[in-house]
């Protein structure tokens, strides 16, 4: 089980908590993860952090049947990219999801959940996760 | 005691995976048709893999304030009672308060009282909020609770919880909360000891001693100091451990079954023990009518109840499409077989 640096972690809560990122106010664009540097506009761009609404698109999809350490109990998983409505598109783990809303195309909002477990005494890792869009 | 203080915004989470009590009686030889007509509830809700008490609590958080519609930023505690806290030290309510996107200036606190901390972190805010301390307080109660495999609290043992923003501004309130009052006593009905995965319980000690004796006697408490009578309310809200005790409550008290409807959120997703009580007044606020008078009592093993009347408000209408209600939560659900179960289980107490 890999063991992850406390204050490297906490540093990017916020960023992981909410979906946060930055836009370069110049061209507009918007990027997450987050960048400090605009790859269009350069020194010209000039970056501001934007938080995001959590809605989008699945772009495409995987499901994940051999696991990396940490996840091993939530095989099989389902892995997507993601495009927000904002532009960045981001790669999350779509959970709570009937068969058929795994396809793309498919509406998902972002849902607060466990990430991974540094081992049973180290640090819960929380952050967000993307789930279908449900008229109930 | 009197109060100035109300509910601002309330929010709901239920996870999505449900169990039967059928499912779970036939791993153990049971009766599952018996079981459900002693307890009175047909499924429980259960966590999903990747689900705790802090995830449980953020998304009811962010329902309370999309229907509060106020700044995170102003609200000036947070509590969050449970009695499955993932930590043994370090909070959740700071975790949920990054989460939402709360400032730094907080205090915060996770309470512990059996089923009941949610409505003494409801309590601790109206004091903070009516004494002028601070504009808002956040009361969340959240459990993923557990009952060892093959003890009647498996049955019943859920998850859940619910989420209250308290404020002091009369037109932002969607109810007022009138006067709460509350019976405690030493009471070792149920417990759970610090490397202990499981609960323990004196079994039928549970019954008169504990959940009766503090929900009957805080509810005479508030209607005493009120001058209330039971038939001012419209609907009436008790801890719900199973299908069964509260109606026993609401039999003694001659309360009609028809006010007890709205709340009795048990039969189909289990006793989610901090958010048990609490869930069943976001249900009843889901449809209450502005004017309506509630009567909620809490109670926790150990022992106490805390009762509240509420009286609805005009802002209701327009606050409570602004979230996901209580009964979609419920009706949004899918069953596990026990093997699921018993895999996530060891990941979840
Ligand atoms: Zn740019």
């Amino acid at each position: 089980m890999h063991k992850t640096s406390v204050p490297g972690v906490w540093r990017r809560f916020k960023n992981r908590y909410q979906i946060v990122g930055t836009q370069c106010e110049t061209c507009k664009t918007n990027f997450y993860p987050p960048r400090e540097l605009c790859p269009k506009c350069r020194r010209g761009g000039k970056i501001s952090e934007k938080k995001f609404a959590g809605l989008g698109k699945i772009v495409t999809y995987t499901r994940v049947h051999a696991a990396p350490a940490g996840y091993e109990k939530q095989v099989p998983y389902a892995v997507a990219i993601v495009q927000l409505e904002e532009g960045p598109m981001l790669t999350t783990q779509i959970v709570d999801y009937n068969t058929d809303e795994l396809k793309i195309g498919q509406s998902v909002r972002a849902t607060f959940r466990k990430m991974y477990e540094d081992g049973d005494e180290g640090i819960i890792h929380y952050g967000t996760k993307f789930t279908p869009i449900r008229e109930s | 005691m009197e109060s100035k203080t109300g509910i601002v915004g309330y929010g709901a989470y239920i996870p999505r995976l449900r169990i039967k009590v059928e499912t779970i009686a036939d791993v153990w030889g049971k009766d599952g048709a018996a079981i459900k007509a002693g307890m009175k509830l047909v499924e429980k809700s259960l966590p999903n893999i990747d689900e705790d008490t802090i995830t449980i609590a953020v998304h009811a958080a962010h329902n309370a304030l999309h229907r509060a519609g106020i700044d995170p930023a102003k609200i000036g505690a947070i509590y969050v009672g449970s009695e499955s806290h993932p930590y043994a030290v370090k909070p959740s309510s700071t975790v949920v308060a990054e989460a939402i996107q709360m400032s730094n200036d907080y205090t915060a606190a996770d309470l512990e009282f059996a089923c009941k901390a949610g409505s003494a972190a409801v309590q601790l805010c109206m004091g903070l909020v009516g004494a002028g301390m601070m504009e808002y307080g956040l009361a969340i109660g959240a459990d993923t609770a557990q009952g060892a495999p093959g003890d009647a609290l498996e049955y019943s043992a859920a998850a859940g919880g619910a989420a209250f923003i308290i404020g002091a501004k009369k037109e932002e309130m969607i109810a007022t909360i009138d006067c709460t009052y509350s019976f405690s006593s030493d009471t070792p009905d149920f417990w759970r000891r610090k490397l202990a995965k499981y609960p323990s319980h004196g079994g039928r000690f549970t019954g008169k001693p504990a959940y009766f004796r503090h929900v009957e006697s805080a509810t005479k408490g508030i209607l005493e100091r009120t001058g209330m009578k039971i038939e001012d309310f419209d609907y009436v809200v008790f801890h719900m451990p199973n299908g069964k005790f509260p109606s026993v409550v609401a039999k003694k008290f001659g309360i009609p079954p028809e006010k007890m409807e709205a709340g009795f959120v048990v039969s189909k997703i289990g006793n989610t023990y901090s958010g048990s009580s609490i869930l069943g007044l976001t249900a009843v606020l889901d449809i209450a009518k502005p004017g309506q008078k509630i009567l909620m009592t809490s109670y926790g093993s150990g022992a106490g109840s805390d009762s509240f009347v509420f009286t609805v408000t005009d802002a209701i209408e327009k606050k409570r499409n602004l979230a996901r209600t209580t009964e979609e939560y419920i009706k949004d659900k899918v069953y596990v077989p026990y093997t699921t179960y018993a895999k996530y289980r060891e990941k979840i107490c």
